[in-house]
């Protein structure tokens, strides 16, 4: 039997790593969405293990949502991220300081 | 050690592992495919807690559609790799503290006082004729049948955005427009020039 406290510390791990990504490839930032994506992996093993042994359907239409939202979330991004290329000639994050005063 | 928890723990093992790979990877695309490793490992893991349907969902829409956009973005930007990683160890001891930090207090929470067997026992097993896209489907089209069509505006809306952003108007071949073909006036086309014939006289 897996108890669902190891499911939860699974998904910790996880999200930490994700964060940690967040912090190494700050520069990066195709690199930074796919860290996003890991951290909402995370968090959807939580909603899927507390569905699971709640015996609630819920949270599974909870990451339904979560994953549309993702979906929708990735595409806006590298098309910004694309315009940034086309406009910039580069998608570091230390050429985006325009607004910076 | 029963069956369940050395699958358990061995699924586990290649998404930590997988995930380590992908965010200390230095190539994108690398970083991409690792991406799909724990893709695949964490619907494993969900399958192991019977949601299969969700499971299949993340291959076939994450796997099948987001990862290959990322693959796409990456081999269509041709990225200077040397001046990504210029800083790449420069934060990493920060990180590491603040997710430390954040493992630890999550651990306090989420351990086996609060979370273990003795509190949430494991659920039986359902039998074979158990299917969990029609239950699933029974509560999205009842329950959340507003969110599920306010979800599909907004991937609508995320289409719509996408395409505005990245497309431009391109002047690089000739095309119709069909617009100012309708609208043309004869004017346009034809310009009347009135000339007055000179008279035998002056010659």
């Amino acid at each position: 039997m897996v108890s669902l406290s190891s499911y939860l510390m699974l998904s910790n791990v996880i999200f930490c790593i994700g964060l940690v990504g967040i912090f190494v490839n700050r520069t990066n930032i195709i690199t930074l969405l796919m860290c996003v994506e890991l951290i909402l992996v995370a968090v959807n093993t939580n909603f899927v293990a507390f569905s699971h042994f709640l015996g609630n359907e819920a949270g599974q239409i909870f990451v339904f949502f979560v994953l549309t939202v993702a979906a929708a979330e990735v595409a806006i991004g590298l098309a910004i991220l694309t315009l940034l290329f086309r406009n910039r000639g580069s998608i570091s994050v230390d050429v985006t300081n325009s607004l910076k005063g | 050690m029963e069956s369940e928890q050395i699958i358990f723990y061995i699924l586990s093992f290649w998404f930590v592992t997988s995930s380590l790979l992908m965010i200390f990877s230095r190539n994108a695309a690398k970083a991409v495919l690792f991406l799909v490793l724990v893709f695949f490992s964490a619907a494993s893991i969900w399958i192991l807690l019977e949601a299969e349907f969700l499971a299949i969902t993340l291959i076939l829409v994450y796997v099948g559609a987001v990862m290959v956009l990322f693959l796409f973005v990456i081999k269509m930007l041709n990225i200077d790799k040397s001046t990504l990683r210029a800083k790449f160890t420069g934060y990493l001891p920060l990180g590491l503290v603040v997710a430390a930090i954040v493992a630890a207090e999550m651990s306090l929470v989420l351990g086996a006082n609060q979370f273990g067997l003795d509190v949430f026992s494991s659920p039986t097993r359902h039998d074979a004729g158990y299917s969990n896209i029609t239950v699933l489907a029974m509560q999205l089209y009842t329950t959340y049948v507003y969110p599920f069509e306010l979800a599909a505006v907004l991937l609508l809306t995320a289409i719509i955005a996408a395409i505005t952003l990245v497309h431009r108007n391109d002047t690089s071949h000739k095309k119709q427009s069909i617009s100012e073909q309708v609208n043309v006036q004869a004017k346009d086309r034809v310009r009347l020039v009135s000339i007055t014939l000179p008279s035998k006289e002056d010659k």
